[in-house]
């Protein structure tokens, strides 16, 4: 970006994030500034309120070592924009979009908002396309759609990134549609351990799907305040490569608990009156400024799905994190600890995850016409599982009934069989894996399926 | 017009030096993109003003014109089968994705107009001053504006096509002055629209799910709220009402909530076909968005918005049904704001006047005679997303006080994809018992007995389930069982229904009223087999027992013969147990040798 303005011995003022500079300026409210301190140092800011005499500046970095003598502050007379171009695939970037990896800077062909505009729900294009994920309790469970968001639930110790990873090299369109080079993956990691960056990089290499991935780094050790901006840079390439470029693009944001700790930490240092467990009443309204730029145009080719991570603390998915976002997201894939230390891969905990679009991406003509309601009858009968384990934790397995006893065993298949996996299933495997879990069942307690959808694939 | 100057700015909210009088809640243009924005607070020397759109570059300095009218929206022909933000300004345009600041108006289009009176009429607030539109059964009145002083007809255009911005009535007023009227009028929408009276209801608004017009029925000009936890079924839920409940017109409000849902609603709505006008669904709806990412202080207005527009229609003798989803989020709103505003905050950071807000907005539901004389009504139904699924937080609280019916959203039944995840033991309608008459009317005249007999099965089998895990099923008396047997037969067979299959995505009255019978007649006869000593596993296992089950996802709508089909194997399958159980006594005895 180019300052359009530049002021000396402006500042007056700096408490927290917070730098209050005389408005010997005429800037206008949200426009971005770059403060340069005495020692050369440059930090971006937006400016937040404005009155006769003051300009606030909301720094977006770090203010430690910030001093008042001798700053200069450029102005850009817009809001922030991230200039992207060709040749963004491949390439590593921090949470402000500058090159990490020693390469040229990008020709800018266009210049995005980086908080992006909202889609006008007109224009916007239903998702409908089943994605194969290779997992079973997505594909046929969860479906994900193109153009959906789908977080994954975790917590702390469970294997979100590598289930993140196997996402990322297995998603493809069903009947075999050959776009891999159309598929691009923008991943940004929003105040992770360099450990799971670097997993992530080196598993993308090893599986040759580097060369289209984007990557956007704020780690642990980087300046929380950007954790803010990390996922609005990637999520502004994403838009490019989608509806500029055309491609299917997945996105991967982790971790996004730090992210909502960020936004906590910012709230409390404007001094604003906090709502649940200390984070901002906005929150909402901010995790879906990012969440909602997920979707499809209607007569664009690109779409963007994202898949967010986020560690739920205490493994509680009432707190605001979660819970906020699941009122945002098309539904989650929750994971189990429990499931984990059974050495069940991946630990989904299938009862609490849900796929809202998949309605619109499964049955006849788009997945299998029965696909639905054999959804629909696997999640019945482990719900009637999980009660009967209740049960028999109480009675003992000798007091039960031998339906409630076909129920158990049901049970040991669906988690065992079904939801554990070696290795990836194509969605013809996953309805095979399905309809065998069914078997055990007596015929009578399949009230989710017709007699001809039984007969069909149970047989007699 | 008055001007003011601004002075200060942050988020949504500026300060302005007023130069002339504004009064509260006027409209104001802000800036040279004339961004529309309400003011909420005025002293001598300063106004507050809320901007309705991103108010990115602007700074003190900036013009802020006042309209010289309160917030209002234009009301029209124009409004059916289309979508707007939460100002009622046209989302359509495809030519470019983005919501960006500014929005217009949109352009005027052209209506047939037909006069219904000549110079010289009396003519008064609210009455008919001629019809539009050619289109059988989609013919819309076109009405005095409310606050028409009232006077004579002075000229009146003839029937044809006009812009719907064109004068076509001038009135001469009883105060001597002369009014121009077009086919659009303004209207406040805070303000609620005169009626000639408010009427008690004794009709249901019918919604084509058995839970709610069977159990927790809601009346025509009624409220309901749905508070549930995310994913539990809200927004399927108000969708589906929408789609197939007995109204004249939808108004759906999205407010805060997903871009796709909406682009969904719209794309289905084009699709599907309302079965009582033959005609797509999308021609009785207004769809009114303010999605989570589009500016948070819209989104509080898009509530009124949508109140007025739905109260436009009632005034034309229509009944509307509006759906808002979510009403928390136009909480939140309030809330975001009042924080700007610097005040004290309430419970959770609301502010202190939430309650007060959440009574106006479902008080402006009613049945009513309109000004011109017809029946009309405005049914409301809003979601409610208390955080963490914790039914206590205020808006949820707050709500329960003035709705006529809660339907509470289960996170247990969601999670075992029983929907809709009405939980019946929680929820509740006020209207149940003067609703009975109505179902009486429609032939089905058990219908009091039926509905309670029902709500006892279930609020036995709750108890008796905690019971079983101590003591196990097995170990339970055969009248428990069948108590059992019975309850998951009404949860399975008529509560369930699914809103995605395409033959029980809803179920008229007759329909209702045969599954409801048919089950009755199986509790009574299983009844009375246990007396015989027929145990309920026995009933379990009539394959007529699965084919009950099973009938509403079965037995389309219409389709009698197979629901006497059903009916007579019900029959046979009791009596071939019945001679069982008389044979039975004989065969206790040590068979016969040989
Ligand atoms: N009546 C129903 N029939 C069939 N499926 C349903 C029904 N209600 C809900 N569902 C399923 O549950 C999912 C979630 O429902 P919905 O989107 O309405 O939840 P919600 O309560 O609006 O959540 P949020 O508060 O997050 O918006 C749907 O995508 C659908 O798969
Ligand atoms: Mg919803």
């Amino acid at each position: 970006m180019y300052a359009r303005l530049v002021g000396e011995e402006l500042a007056q003022r700096a408490a927290g994030p917070l730098l209050f500079l005389h408005r010997r300026v005429d800037v206008g409210l949200n426009e971005a500034v770059e403060v340069e301190d005495a020692d050369g140092r440059v930090r971006l800011g937006r400016i937040a309120a404005l009155d006769t005499e003051t300009i606030t500046v909301e720094m977006l970095d770090d203010t430690a070592g910030l001093a008042l003598a001798g700053t200069r502050v450029r102005f850009f007379g817009e809001p922030l924009r991230f200039h992207v171009g060709p040749g963004l695939l491949g390439r590593i970037f921090n949470g402000i979009g500058q090159p990490l990896d020693g390469g040229p800077p990008l020709p800018a062909a266009r210049a995005y908002r980086v908080d992006g505009l909202p889609i006008k729900p007109s224009a916007r294009e239903a998702p409908s396309e089943f994605l194969e994920t290779g997992f079973t309790a997505i594909d046929l469970l969860n479906s994900l759609v193109r153009g959906q968001k789908l977080p994954l639930f975790s917590g702390g110790g469970l294997p979100h990134d590598r289930i993140a990873v196997d996402i990322a090299c297995h998603a493809r369109l069903p009947g075999g549609r050959a776009r891999e080079q159309d598929f691009a993956i923008v991943f940004a990691g929003i105040g992770i351990p360099h450990d799971s960056a670097e997993l992530f990089r080196s598993e993308m290499e090893r599986s040759g799907a580097l060369a289209r991935t984007v990557l956007f780094l704020n780690l642990a050790s980087d300046s929380s305040a950007q954790r803010l901006l990390a996922p609005r840079f990637a999520l502004t390439a994403a838009e490019y490569l989608a509806f500029s470029e055309g491609k299917d693009v997945l996105v991967i944001l982790t971790d996004l608990t730090n992210y909502g700790e960020a936004l906590r930490e910012v709230s409390a240092s404007r001094a604003e009156v906090p709502s649940r467990k200390g984070y901002p009443g906005y929150m909402y309204s901010d995790l879906a400024t990012l969440y909602e730029r997920a979707g499809r145009i209607r007569g664009r080719p690109g779409s963007l799905t994202q898949l967010p991570i986020l560690t739920m603390p205490n493994d509680d998915i009432t707190h605001p994190i979660p819970d906020l976002t699941g009122y945002i997201t098309e539904g989650q894939i929750v994971l189990d600890r429990d499931l984990h230390r059974r050495d069940i891969y991946p630990p989904v905990r299938v009862l609490p995850s849900l796929s809202r679009l998949m309605k619109d991406g499964t049955g006849k003509g788009r997945t299998d016409a029965d696909h639905p309601a054999l959804a629909a009858q696997l999640y019945a009968a482990y719900a009637r599982t999980q009660q009967t384990r209740l049960l028999a934790s109480v009675v003992g397995e000798e007091g039960l009934s031998a339906v409630d006893r076909s129920y158990l065993a049901f049970g040991e298949a669906f988690e065992g069989d079904l939801v554990h996996q070696d290795e990836a299933r194509s969605l013809a495997e996953s309805l095979e894996a399905g309809w065998g879990v069914l078997r055990g069942l007596p015929r009578a307690e399949l009230h989710r399926l017709s007699d001809a959808q039984i007969a069909a694939h149970l047989g007699a | 017009m008055s001007t003011a100057t601004t002075t200060w700015i942050n988020g949504p909210v500026l300060r302005a030096r007023p130069d002339g009088t504004f009064r509260l809640r006027e409209a104001v243009a802000v800036g040279p993109q004339r961004l529309l924005g309400e003011v909420i607070r005025i002293a001598r020397d300063e106004i507050v003003v809320q901007v309705y759109e991103d108010t990115s570059g602007l700074r003190p300095g900036t013009p802020v014109e006042g309209r010289g009218q309160l917030l209002s929206v234009r009301l029209g022909p124009g409004l059916l089968g289309r979508i707007f933000d939460g100002l009622l300004r046209p989302l359509g345009d495809p030519a470019d994705p983005y919501v960006t600041p500014g929005l217009g108006e949109g352009s005027a289009s052209t209506f047939y107009f037909r006069p219904l009176c000549t110079p010289g009429d009396a003519l008064a607030a609210g009455q008919p001053l001629g019809e539009i539109g050619l289109v059988e059964g989609a013919v819309q009145q076109c009405l005095a504006p409310p606050d028409l002083v009232p006077g004579t007809v002075a000229e009146v255009a003839g029937a044809g096509e006009y812009r719907d911005d064109e004068v076509i009535c001038r009135v001469r007023t009883a105060n001597g002055a002369s009014r121009d009227l077009t086919m659009c009028h303004e209207w406040p929408v805070r303000l609620p629209r005169p009626v000639a009276a408010r009427l008690p209801s004794d009709e249901p608004m019918v919604t084509g799910q058995r839970i709610i017009d069977c159990l927790f029925p809601i009346a025509r000009g009624g409220t309901g709220a749905i508070p549930g936890g995310f994913g539990t079924g809200k927004t399927v839920l108000l969708e589906t009402v929408a789609k197939w409940c007995a109204a004249d017109v939808i108004v759906y409000v999205g407010c805060g909530e997903r871009g796709n849902e909406m682009a969904g609603l719209l794309g289905e709505f084009v699709e599907l076909v309302d079965p009582r006008s033959g005609r797509p669904l999308l021609e009785r709806t207004v769809v009114i968005a303010n999605t989570s990412n589009m500016p948070v202080s819209a989104r509080e207005a898009s509530i009124y918005t949508g109140i007025t527009v739905a109260e436009y229609f009632r005034d034309q003798g229509l009944d509307v049904t509006l759906m808002a989803d979510s009403t928390s989020r136009w909480a939140e709103a309030l809330r975001e704001v009042s924080g700007r505003l610097g005040e004290l905050p309430g419970e959770a950071g609301y502010p202190a006047y939430l309650s007060s807000r959440l009574a106006d907005f479902y008080e402006r539901a009613a049945r009513v005679r309109t000004l011109a004389g017809n029946q009309g009504a405005v049914t409301v139904l809003g979601a409610v997303s208390p955080p963490s699924g914790d039914f206590s937080e205020p808006v949820t609280n707050h709500t329960r006080r003035y709705v006529g019916c809660l339907w509470v959203l289960d996170a247990q039944r969601a999670q075992a994809r029983f929907y809709p995840a009405i939980h019946p033991l929680q929820s509740y309608s006020l209207a149940a018992t003067g609703l009975a008459r109505w179902w009486h009317g429609q032939g089905c005249t058990r219908w009091e007995g039926l509905r309670r007999r029902f709500l006892t099965l279930i609020e036995e089998q709750a108890r008796l389930e905690r019971m079983a895990r101590i003591i196990g099923r097995d170990a339970m008396p055969e009248r428990q069982r069948l108590t059992l047997l019975c309850a998951q037969l009404v949860e399975q067979a008529f509560l369930r229904q699914s809103a995605f299959s395409p033959i029980d995505r809803y179920a008229t009255p007759a329909r209702q009223a045969v599954m409801m019978r048919l089950i009755g007649r199986f509790i009574d006869g299983a009844e009375a087999l246990l007396a015989q000593g027929v145990a309920p596993e026995r009933l379990a296992a009539l394959p007529v027992f699965r084919a009950l089950m099973r009938m509403g996802e079965e037995i389309a709508e219409g389709d009698w013969e197979r629901f006497s089909e059903l009916d007579q194997a019900l029959t046979a399958g009791l009596r071939e147990l019945e001679s069982g159980a008389a044979d039975g006594a004989g065969a206790a005895a040590p068979p016969a040798a040989g």
